[in-house]
């Protein structure tokens, strides 16, 4: 065949030449002789012709221009990944290329910016939750769950795991696909209508010593804040079973740490330190634990530990309690994660570190305030209630919209509501009528930093005019 | 060469930490809301608020700047030179990838926008399917696996699903890897409730038939394999193979983390493979970010199309659809689209490359391993195990039990010593059917010159061995540490897995 030239293809005409006199072939098929000649592909491949680096660029921003362009509207999107300013520093440090074009950390002595970097993400997400000790990341929330559920049922023997009947649907999704193989049953934990709180007496009818772990997010996929916390931890421990909360870190600069109130287990989605949205993906899986060696020997995902030169001299930091791993463990491996998010971890550890305590109560204060201004100007609406549920929030909420009166029944789905808002440039929130029938005509909206007041006023102008237009 | 990397004795962010600096800065809040909302924080309960603020370090801007750029100058990375670990394909990742995923109508678009705004990224999805079908072939792919990894588990919940589907989960039970695989198949394999029976490779390094033959049986789910297998070698007998597991009723899963030496050559479905995962992040030049994120997309054969992960994303001729209603799905295994700027990178990728591209990868890629083989095969100390004389394909496998046998300097000696030299050491101590195993991918980007320096270095630190072997044992000296002491970070006593614990051992 003949040879092209390509620019990130180095080797060129005559060294080839050398290459194949160096190793005694006559070209290059012949390196592929000992493949059998009825499995050689014989037609090229049906993809198609390379582009210059000039015209990829182009075709991929054509193509890109096709989704709905961000900078012209707003959006109040949120279910599970955020909006948040993302500092430059930020940026410019995740964009380095020591740490973009690195490999895992397996040759410890010339990977330590990775290894410290990885093990002060462990440390500062340490200090979120309150929990001494934390993994160098999981894939998303999603499998953190299913990791978690996993974890609980090897470290009690036992099979069943509870969940809250209020959780994102795709997280559940992925905790049953987890979970099914290993035989472990998941119910659900009925809520207060009104407050949307966990209820506790069907926890205790549910819980028994057949249960590995109860779950329960703060805040809520649906934004209201869980206060009974304390009691839901006694019920739990009480039984034996394990604590495992999720949380929404950039809630942890105002709200008390789950390590705080008795969880054996946090884990949580670390996008909103510093990752962009990125139609949801790459995403943070956040995982910690008690310092429990029952606990420890059942974690999964690697973990950077401290130690010292061989002549104990100096400070380093390697990849630790490996026995755990798939690459030693191998079918007895506590999970079969080998690439994780280490990225978006060192993403999450410089956004921490510039924020710092007083950054993170700003922001969090910052984000109240403002989703409690939405709230209040949307529920001043002939015909919106926003929150739906009486409890406090973080940075999401229920607005739901009341589609019957004085008997007559119009013709308002909150899915027509959404899409006039849309034609406008606003969205305004997940439609929650497939996965929560009972929340009536409601969808979920998510205020954050990034939202001015006017951007605001343009949601509750726009909620006022789609609700009325369609009386 | 002589090489040092940058050694800064940088102290932990918690260390550098001065009360009252902050690194951060919010917009205002209008006097409107101020004066709506005068005190946020009113209506969270008491059992609830963070009493006292959690133990974050404080830091300025350009201290937490410094610091981190202090630590990217003490990593090493594929734009600095070689990185041979074999199976990773460590391959150079072009730059205005980074570049299109900063765009604003791809990184502020939000999963949960309806399909009609999300048009341009689904037909990239779209496409990505189709190219990773065509150049695997198989029938149709998802992008839902996150990692290499979860891409196996997605494969072997598949296998499940199918047999499920047939009635035979009960009796099939059994996932059949060989011992040359990668850690990550008989993990998966555990994770989706199967157990595992490990076949041998004989002594040509390749699947060995008989026991194959005996260790099948109507308890067989599949086989989990790699081909080119870890130690490079093609398995040649893979026709046979795929006719022993199929005959048993099993199916035949596709190791995609080894298919850099493939492309345009020779595809897994055509060899009978009835699933597979490819790491973006390896054969599609996503950078791997130092462990992550990457990405593990999951095709199969039309027979298995109906179990693929959702969503699938789908094309009815005017718009691009997010398929979830597919009731023998085996689910989700992400929250949303996997990792969907991997995923737009590779698209770029294999844009750039085109098919002529991509086959001449490959080529160069098998040049290169077999380059090396030969060469690193003529040093003193070091030996090529398994099959003499066939050619390598993406990767080969050197042993350095000669060199420890006669100096007692062992493989991860040699690998500290090429550290030194300012290069990434191989892979070692794996596939373990080889003592002291190096095992090296050189990938196609890199030239001849830079082959030839690694070549140069494993020369170097031979005949160091043999002469002062000592001086071996104490490398490395050039890197921003000196060897550590991996038994202590993990000894219950010293263990430090965060600040948090570390200050309590130091107590």
């Amino acid at each position: 065949m003949s040879k092209i030239r390509h620019s990130f293809l180095p080797t060129v005409g005559e060294q080839e030449n050398e290459m194949l006199a160096a190793i005694g072939a006559k070209n290059i098929d012949e390196l592929f002789q000992d493949i059998p000649s009825k499995f050689q592909l014989k037609t090229r491949l049906k993809i198609p012709e390379a582009l210059s680096e000039f015209e990829v660029s182009r075709r991929v921003k054509e193509i890109l221009a096709r989704n709905w362009e961000p900078r012209k509207g707003e959006s109040f999107l949120g279910g599970g990944v955020w909006p948040h300013i993302i500092p430059e520093a930020v940026k410019t440090i995740a964009n380095r290329t020591e740490f973009l074009t690195a490999y895992t950390p397996y040759q410890a002595e010339i990977s330590q910016g990775m290894l410290q970097a990885l093990f002060e993400y462990q440390s500062l997400m340490a200090e979120l939750v309150e929990l001494p000790i934390v993994n160098a990341s999981m894939y998303d929330w999603a499998s953190a769950l299913g990791e978690a559920a996993l974890m609980t049922s090897r470290v009690t023997n036992r099979s069943k795991f509870l969940i809250p009947d209020i959780i994102a649907p795709n997280r559940e999704a992925v905790l049953r696909t987890y979970t099914q193989p290993a035989g472990i049953i998941v119910n659900t934990i009925d809520h207060d209508d009104k407050t949307g709180q966990i209820d506790l007496e069907h926890l205790k009818s549910l819980i028994n010593d057949d249960i590995s772990g109860v779950y329960f997010e703060n805040p809520a996929y649906l934004g209201q804040l869980q206060y009974e916390v304390d009691a839901i931890a006694d019920i739990v421990h009480d039984a034996g079973a394990l604590l495992v909360v999720g949380v929404d870190p950039t809630s942890l600069g105002i709200l008390r740490a789950p390590g705080d109130y008795g969880a054996d287990i946090v884990i949580g989605e670390g996008q909103p330190l510093g990752s962009s949205i990125n139609v949801g993906g790459p995403l943070l899986g956040i995982f910690a634990s008690r310092d429990d060696r029952s606990l420890m020997r059942q974690l999964p995902g690697r973990i950077i530990g401290v130690t010292t030169t061989k002549d104990s001299k100096q400070r380093g930091f390697v990849m630790t309690i490996q026995a755990r791993e798939q690459h030693i463990r191998r079918e007895r491996a506590t999970s079969n994660i080998c690439s994780n998010q280490a990225l978006s971890a060192i993403t999450a550890a410089v956004y921490l570190s510039l924020l710092g305590p007083s950054g993170l109560f700003e922001l969090g204060e910052m984000i109240l305030q403002l989703r409690r201004y939405a709230e209040q100007k949307l529920n001043e609406l002939d015909r919106v209630k926003a929150p739906l549920f009486e409890a406090p929030h973080f940075k999401e909420f229920v607005v739901k919209v009341e589609t019957e009166r004085g008997g007559n029944r119009s013709k308002l789905s909150i899915r027509t509501i959404l899409d006039y808002m849309k034609r406008n440039q606003i969205l305004a929130g997940i439609p929650l009528d497939q996965h929560f029938p009972d929340l009536g005509e409601s969808a979920l909206t998510c205020i954050t930093e990034t939202h001015t007041q006017e951007a605001i006023d343009q949601l509750v102008e726009a909620f006022q005019k789609a609700t009325e237009e369609r009386q | 060469m002589r090489f040092q990397q940058a050694r800064w004795d940088e102290a932990l962010i918690f260390e550098r930490s001065r009360k009252g600096a902050v690194g951060y800065s919010l917009p205002k809040v209008s006097e409107i809301v101020r004066k709506t909302i005068p005190k946020p924080l009113s209506k969270i309960p008491k059992s609830l608020r963070r009493l006292s603020p959690p133990g974050l370090p404080e830091l300025s801007e350009p201290e937490v700047m410094q610091h981190f750029i202090r630590l990217s100058q003490m990593n090493y990375c594929i734009d600095l030179g070689l990185y041979p670990l074999g199976s990773c394909t460590m391959k150079y990742n072009p730059p205005l990838n980074e570049e299109i995923i900063r765009n604003p109508q791809f990184s502020l678009l939000h999963p949960h926008q309806d399909s009609s705004t999300l048009q341009g990224i689904l037909q990239i999805f779209f496409e990505l399917q189709q190219w990773l079908a065509e150049i695997s072939g198989v029938d149709s792919f998802s992008l839902q696996p996150a990692a290499g990894a979860q891409g196996e588990l997605a494969g072997v919940l598949i296998i499940r699903a199918y047999h499920a589907n047939n009635g035979e989960l009960d009796t099939r039970r059994e996932i059949i890897i060989p011992d040359s695989a990668h850690g990550t198949n008989p993990a998966s394999a555990t994770m989706a409730g199967f157990d595992v029976v490990v076949v041998p490779s004989n002594q040509q390094g390749q699947v060995d038939l008989q026991a194959l033959q005996s260790a099948v049986s109507d308890q067989t789910a599949g086989l989990m394999l790699t081909n080119p297998n870890t130690l490079g070698l093609f398995e040649q007998e893979i026709e046979t193979i795929a006719k022993i597991v199929h005959k048993a009723g099993g199916l035949l899963y596709y190791d995609g983390a080894n298919l850099n030496a493939n492309l345009g050559r020779v595809r897994p479905g055509d060899m009978g493979f009835d699933i597979i995962h490819i790491n973006l992040h390896k054969t599609f030049a996503t950078p791997h970010g130092g462990g992550g994120p990457g990405a593990g997309p999951i095709g199969v054969k039309s027979q298995l199309v109906q179990f693929l992960p959702v969503p699938v994303i789908t094309f009815d001729g005017k718009k691009y659809i997010l398929e979830f209603d597919r009731p023998k799905s085996i689910g989700r295994l992400h929250g949303f689209f996997g990792n969907a700027a991997v995923s737009l990178k590779a698209y770029a990728y294999i844009l750039r490359m085109g098919w002529q591209g991509l086959q001449a990868v490959s080529n160069q890629a098998v040049l290169n391993a077999n380059y090396l083989m030969k060469q690193i095969g003529n040093i003193k100390g070091f030996s090529i195990p398994f099959a003499p004389g066939v050619w390598r394909k993406h990767e080969v496998v050197v042993s350095a039990k000669p060199l420890e046998h006669d100096t007692g300097v062992n493989a991860r000696d040699v690998a500290k010593a090429l550290l030194d030299r300012g290069l990434h050491a191989p892979t070692f101590y794996f596939p373990s059917i080889v003592e002291e195993a190096l095992m090296i991918e050189p990938t196609e980007t890199f030239s001849k010159d830079e082959l030839d320096r690694f070549i140069a270095a494993l020369h170097e630190i031979a005949e160091e061995a043999y002469t002062d072997p000592q001086k071996v044992c104490k490398a490395p000296q050039h890197t921003a540490i000196t060897r550590l002491d991996e038994v202590k970070a993990a000894h219950p006593r010293t263990m430090a897995l965060t600040w948090r614990m570390y200050q309590k051992y130091q107590k």
